[in-house]
């Protein structure tokens, strides 16, 4: 008889086999990290069962076995390994299989010899993911499976890790749309995620097996699966026991049970773990603690008979709703904190009706809201007005300290952090969406792990070693736990680790502190998070100060807003009345915008008397507020040049294809003119979508690599479908020298790309594709080069004819990148003859594709500023020094426009970072040096596939405030 | 307000170094080949330069470094500057110190190092500390010590013992039959050739002529029992491929796990950043005289690489194939003008290791590595086409990879190889 276990992230599964291979037994129980008791008690069970007679053959496999796998000296079965060997015994003509676990995501080519894929450390986890969307809709996975079965769309979701689809998930349900479309969003997004980052090019087909817990139990991801893999994939008896019976199979050592058990129970984890000193010594100190914060409170009194003017504020965050009032003196008077459940708006509509039958006589003279959500509410309940939430916050937190010189506030989703210099804030810190791990993320390892939020905390508050997890995302930190568990870390450490890496994550990660002195001495600490002992202890540890953390630091986004309500000094609030709100009514219905490329997925909000709101839009023009103008937007103008290129009939009968990617951007105009010389027609691919990602990427080998270089897949797939049967794209690996840098190098990505292509995607192995190694900074080499190449590959050409071409090409353009120098003066000059702001937004030229810059040009427009390029200001600075190896042409324009742009007052600029970017690590932190040395506020939009500007907006209403505030206050 | 005055003090033109300083400092040198760098080590020495090779590896690197050096960063720059502070922390002689770096130049961010570490120290207060420059591929750009052919051939000589060692531990590691024996015959022989070196002996070509095949006898001689093991390459981006500490023990990992390792030498590297001006030339243009010199170098080294492979044939080791060849290994896959990164090298070394019966393959590189993207994980498919039995593992490092993932992936790794040594 044999015995495998699979001792998985969050599962213990035990089989027995008897000497046919018949599983006569099996059990799958939740562990809860407790392994090594689990496992005993599984044997135990096994052992209950009277089944096992004699000897029997034991092995572990699974991730987390690994360590007392070999501790205690029984057999080990990599579970990859595992589930072929179990496959290959039962499932004879399977072809491949797709397995998902609570982490991993597995997909096994078994014809042609062995190929399997394993997900990244970056792409996070499926299961665990699934669990944590399903909190997110405060459902159980159950529920999110039924709600499934009933969508009507699917919203993109995007797929690359748990994380980045948190962001397009939460506002989403703020915005109102369907339950069932979301979940059945997620469980597409898993299965994008697993093709789009497994199959690297190996197509899937033929007989499909699906394999583990999500696959097993929901219906509908299986369903997923097959629609997008267009075929029916097959759920085999025993699919969750795949691991654990190909290790049964797999064991050599042959003992009796208790042999097993026995060396188990005597083997004893080292917990020789990296740790931290304990958050407090003793009791003591714990209560010292709490009694120093005891103090920063205001006081919480009742609203009974109260008929004195109050303020109402709302905070419509992400994953929470709190609403609060104030009397003249500032009291709190009624505060209100919920889970917004996806449906803010019902919601705040029942907790406004309660309070008016409660307190008929509630006299609130003012109404604000913050937050998400705080257009939505204006607009649902008729408030006196709304401020971005980082304003919010900052007054919030100014009276609890009028000095106040640095504010951080870890909410559910996002960490938001602000410096505050001479009353103003400065510099604006918020989490890109690879860190968010914050207070959803304690509370989704709290449940993980079998325990309540509240109690999770506070067991970790003495623990003695806390666990050392790192302080990176929460995919990492995943992994982290496991590891920590392996090495025999108790629950309380872990907890007590967990808290400390959130606050470690929001130091280092997202406002990378270096010097704790730079927040100054006056720092205010504030969302629900920090109401969490053990990570307010961590962070006055790790910053060696004592902070202040209001009592009602939960609920400072609504305090702020009240505050604001306040300000606005209205002798009525306009807020909807007890009967309006019986009347209330409120629908929803989604559709996607067709007025622009962007294609945004709109939701429409309508009220009574048909009030109306739109929400998920990028720019105004769904609104018809007002058609905000490309004359103050230099993206939309490439955008036009770009798209007006119309192949031209020439001599030759020869079609080339450009795929619009990368560097393309800026040297189509170039190769245009050069081919249509030579009397070609030249095609492009056009911009990116969504839907152009999704179909190329099956064939991208490496998950991480930035989104833009991702999306060339899509492109080329694009081109060979239309029938193109010569592609163009050469590698470079220098670009032009401009003279501002040091040298004038691609980065890799860029340069190499082509190569990639080449080696991975299958389609083009029946065209003609050129991927030449070329440079166009010598022109002579450049000529022969060409002469060879097109001789060779194309069709016979004379030397004569490619001089020309390449003098036409030079001058095409040259013409391109001067005719948006002009245009970027004449912005700017439009701009300030019209007293309007202007912002450089700066990237890289292919930053101008709508599927990459997912419309912030358009939103920036639509606040009212004047939207540039880097490209349209670099050539007004000399070459200078920089603090890095000046080495990339594209990025030597970006510090040039931060020099350039530092010496006007009216000029800002925001960064565009990719995702994954190597480079952008470098030169972020040269360009924020520029910009802050001479007294600009540095602001960075970090970008992915994610398409959801939610964040983004708040960045750039709160940069615009902040430098309203500088203004006024220069002008006093 | 910050001005111009600040910015410019830490400018990476400037190389603060100067010759009086070889007296009274001493060079730290981060750790990345165990064995390669005590014997440049007492090249150095020979010439009369104090050196410390820093042997800090805990926890506190990756922590220190995470603080100081932008986290997106990648993960070599994190660890060396990580190391180089967690040192500099605990010294009382601050005034007689300085640094020593290596650059590779081209256009990775890799070429940032320099500028990395500058920042780095002068956030952590450690800005008067000077910084040697090694330019690897390019010894004219290296700023700080002064180059000459002396200081060339011993640091050569040093790639030589070095390449050869490493190989022969490899070799015999996993099959010795005392424990450690292997690398205590190592470690004989750097204690010897050190002191050779630093005796200004050992480093010509009639030295290295005498000692690389009683190296080589000595290894033979070394009991070993052979057993069957699966044969795992490692290749990678030079810092995590070679370094303990950047890639969380990797051959340390695989041995105790019964394989048997290929590390290719240094001189691959070296001759590939050399290689690439040639190649430069050709798609390019460029001046000619520039050319020969480098010519002369390549032409120079690949004579040392190959009385290595000579001292080999008369022993029971397979050799490795010379770089002269090795270089044309990556045709028909990634043309050599990807060379950014290990560029080409890398393809090149992978179909090597697969041709010489080592198709397991761990693929190391730093999270986010861009060249490796194109030059590593997107050559992978291309190669499993050509070879069919080609098993390779692309793996992550980073500072919170964590290392039960990573085992866990080279465990399957491990046993596809085992099975394919039982077909």
């Amino acid at each position: 008889m044999r015995i495998g276990l699979d001792i998985g992230s969050t599962t213990i599964k035990c089989i027995v086999l008897d000497d046919n291979f018949n599983v006569i037994y099996q059990t799958y129980e939740r562990h809860y990290a407790h392994i090594k008791e689990n496992i005993i008690k599984a044997l135990k069970k096994v052992k209950e069962q009277n089944i096992i007679k004699g000897e029997v053959y034991l092995a572990m496999s699974g991730s987390a076995g690994m360590g007392i796998a070999s501790g205690a000296e029984i057999p080990f079965v990599q579970e990859v390994y595992a589930t072929r060997v179990c496959a290959s015994k039962f499932l004879k003509d399977a072809s491949c299989i797709i397995e998902l676990g609570g982490e991993d995501a597995k997909i096994l080519f078994l014809e042609n010899g062995l190929e399997v894929r394993m997900n990244g450390t970056c792409a996070g986890g499926t299961g665990a993911f699934i669990d944590q969307m399903a909190t997110l809709l405060n459902v159980t996975v159950d529920e999110l499976n039924n709600l499934a079965s009933k969508h009507e769309k699917i919203y993109n979701i995007a797929s690359r890790c748990g994380v980045f689809a948190k962001t397009d998930v939460q506002p989403l349900l703020n915005q109102g749309a369907a339950k069932s479309d979301v979940a059945a969003s997620i469980l597409k997004a898993v299965v994008n995620q697993t093709i789009g980052g497994l199959t690297q090019g190996r197509e899937i087909k033929g007989n499909v097996i699906y394999l583990g817990g999500p696959l097993t139990f929901l219906d509908q991801l299986r369903a997923s699966f097959d629609e997008s893999l267009h075929l029916k994939g097959f759920l085999p008896k025993n699919s969750l026991y795949f691991v654990a019976i190909g290790a049964a199979l797999c064991s050599d050592a042959l003992h009796p049970l208790d042999y097993f058990i026995e060396r188990l129970s005597s083997y004893k984890t080292e917990g020789n773990y990296r740790y931290y000193p304990p958050l407090f010594k003793d009791e003591k100190e714990l209560e010292e603690f709490r009694m120093r914060h005891a103090k920063d409170r205001v006081e919480i009194k009742s609203l009974d008979h109260y008929d004195k003017p109050v303020y109402l504020g709302i905070d419509s965050g992400s994953t929470t709703l709190k609403f609060i009032l104030i009397d003249d003196e500032y009291n709190v008077r009624y505060v209100k904190y919920m889970s917004n459940e996806g449906n803010p708006v019902s919601l705040m509509k029942d907790a406004l009706i309660e309070l008016y039958e409660k307190y008929p006589y509630v006299n609130i003279k003012g109404a604000a809201s913050t937050g998400y959500g705080e257009e939505l509410m204006i607009n649902a309940f008729s408030l006196d007005g709304g401020l971005v939430e980082t304003m919010a916050h900052f007054i919030a937190a100014k009276h609890f300290m009028p000095d106040v010189s640095f504010v951080i506030d870890i909410g559910g989703q996002d960490i938001k952090c602000f410096k505050i210099d001479d009353g103003i804030i400065s510099d604006i810190f918020l989490n890109e969406a690879c860190s968010s791990g914050c207070g959803s993320f304690l509370q989704t390892f709290a449940s993980a792990l079998g325990y309540k939020m509240e109690d999770f905390a506070k067991i970790g508050l003495l623990a003695k070693k806390p666990v050392d997890l790192g302080s990176r995302c929460t995919v990492f930190m995943n992994s982290s736990v496991k590891q920590a568990q392996k090495d025999g870390a108790t629950i309380d450490n872990i907890s007590a680790g967990l808290s400390i890496s959130v606050v470690k994550n929001a130091l280092y990660k997202v406002i990378r502190v270096t010097d704790k002195h730079s927040l100054g001495k006056k720092v205010v600490v504030q969302g629900g998070t920090f109401l969490n002992e053990a990570v307010l202890r961590a962070f006055e540890k790790e910053l060696d100060l004592e902070v202040v953390c209001p009592n009602i630091a939960g609920v400072m986004g609504a305090f702020g807003a009240a505050m604001h309500a306040k300000k606005l000094h209205l002798t009525q609030s306009n807020i909807l009345k007890l009967d309006d709100l019986k009347n209330f009514k409120h629908q929803i219905k989604t559709y996607t915008c067709g007025l622009c490329n962007n294609k945004c997925s709109l939701t429409l909000n309508t009220f009574q008397n048909n009030k109306s709101f739109i929400s998920g839009n990028r720019c105004e023009r769904p609104l018809a507020k007002k058609v905000t103008g490309d004359e103050y937007n230099i993206y939309s103008y490439v955008q036009n040049i770009l798209s007006s290129y119309k192949p031209i009939e020439g001599k030759r009968d020869i079609d080339i294809a450009i795929p619009l990617v990368l560097n393309m951007y800026e040297l189509y105009p170039f190769w245009f003119s050069f081919f249509t010389s030579l009397g070609m027609r030249v095609h492009h691919s056009g911009f990116s979508n969504a839907k152009l990602y999704l179909e190329g990427q099956t064939t991208i080998p490496s998950d991480t690599a930035c989104f833009p270089a991702k999306l060339v897949h899509g492109h080329i797939h694009k081109l060979v479908k239309q029938g193109y049967k010569i592609i163009f794209y050469p590698c470079m690996s220098y670009n032009i020298d401009e003279q501002k840098g040091d040298n004038h190098y691609n980065c890799p990505i860029v340069a190499y790309y082509p190569e990639t292509i080449k080696n991975n995607v299958d389609e083009i192995q029946n065209i003609t594709f050129i991927k030449d190694y070329i440079s166009l900074n010598d022109e002579k080499v450049f000529i022969d080069k060409m002469y060879n190449m097109i001789n060779k590959k194309i069709t016979k050409v004379t030397k004569k004819e490619i001089k020309i071409a390449t003098k036409n090409a030079f001058i095409a353009y040259k013409e391109h990148l001067s005719s948006i120098r002009t245009r970027g003066q004449d912005i700017i000059d439009r701009a300030r003859k019209n007293h309007k702001p202007i912002i450089i937004l700066a990237g890289r030229p292919y930053h101008v594709d709508p599927g990459i810059n997912h419309g912030i040009d358009k939103l920036i427009v639509g606040m009212d500023v004047a939207c540039l390029n880097e490209e349209s200001i670099s050539h007004l600075v000399a070459k200078f020094k920089t603090n890095v190896m000046n080495q990339w042409t594209y990025h030597a324009r970006l510090y040039a426009a931060a020099k350039y742009i530092a010496q006007f007052e009216d000029m800002n600029l925001i960064q565009l970072v990719s995702f994954g970017c190597g480079l952008d690590a470098i030169t972020s932190d040269e360009t924020r040096l520029l910009l802050e040395s001479e007294g600009k506020i540095y602001t960075q939009i970090k970008i992915d596939e994610i398409t959801n500007l939610g964040a983004v907006k708040i960045r750039l209403r709160s940069l615009l405030e902040a430098l309203k505030e500088r203004g006024e206050k220069d002008e006093k | 307000m910050k001005n111009e005055k600040e910015r410019e003090d830490y400018l990476l033109d400037i190389c603060d170094f100067t010759p009086e300083m070889k007296k009274t400092h001493t060079i730290l040198v981060p750790a990345m080949l165990e064995f390669h760098f005590k014997l440049l080590e007492a090249a150095l020495n020979s010439l009369g330069y104090k050196t410390e090779i820093l042997t800090n590896n805990d926890t506190h690197v990756v922590t220190t470094g995470l603080r100081y050096v932008h986290n997106d960063t990648c993960y070599p720059a994190l660890c060396v500057i990580g190391q180089f502070i967690e040192a500099l922390k605990v010294r009382n002689d601050l005034d007689k110190v300085a640094l020593i770096i290596t650059q590779t130049g081209g256009g990775c961010r890799a070429t940032n190092y320099v500028p990395l570490l500058r920042k780095a120290l002068k956030k952590a207060g450690f800005q008067n500390i000077p910084i040697i420059v090694l330019n690897l591929g390019n010894l004219r750009e290296s700023r700080g010590i002064k180059l000459n052919l002396k200081f060339l051939s011993k640091l050569v000589a040093a790639i030589t013992y070095g390449d050869t060692l490493m190989y022969l531990h490899n070799k015999t590691r996993t099959y010795e039959v005392t424990p450690g024996s292997a690398y205590a015959l190592v470690n004989k022989w750097i204690d010897k050739l050190g002191n050779l070196i630093r005796q200004n002996k050992g480093t010509k070509k009639s030295y290295l002529k005498k000692y690389l095949p009683q190296i080589v006898d000595d290894f033979n001689n070394l009991p070993i029992k052979l057993k069957p093991a699966p044969k795992v390459g490692i290749v990678g981006e030079i810092y995590v491929k070679y370094s303990p500490i950047g890639n969380n023990h990797l051959e340390e990992f695989l041995v105790s796990n019964g394989a048997e390792i290929n590390v290719p030498g240094l001189f691959g590297f070296a001759l590939y950043c050399l290689q690439n001006s040639i190649y430069d030339y050709g798609y390019y243009g460029g001046k000619h005289i520039k050319l020969r010199i480098t010519n002369i170098l390549i032409n120079y080294l690949e004579k040392r690489e190959l009385l290595i492979i000579k001292a080999l044939k008369d022993s029971k080791f397979t050799s490795f194939t010379p770089f002269k060849e090795m270089k044309d290994y990556s045709k028909g896959i990634i043309k050599h003008g990807a060379k950014m990164g290990e560029g080409w090298l890398l393809t090149a070394e992978m179909i090597e290791l697969i041709d010489s019966g080592f198709s397991n393959i761990v693929l190391t590189q730093p999270f986010g590595c861009l060249p490796n993207h194109i030059c590593g994980k997107g050559v992978m498919k291309k190669i499993k086409s050509l070879h069919n039995d080609a098993n390779i593992v692309a793996i992550d490092y980073d500072s919170s990879a964590s290392k039960v993932n990573q085992e866990n992936r080279i465990k399957l790794m491990l046993a596809i190889a085992r099975e394919n040594i039982e077909k």
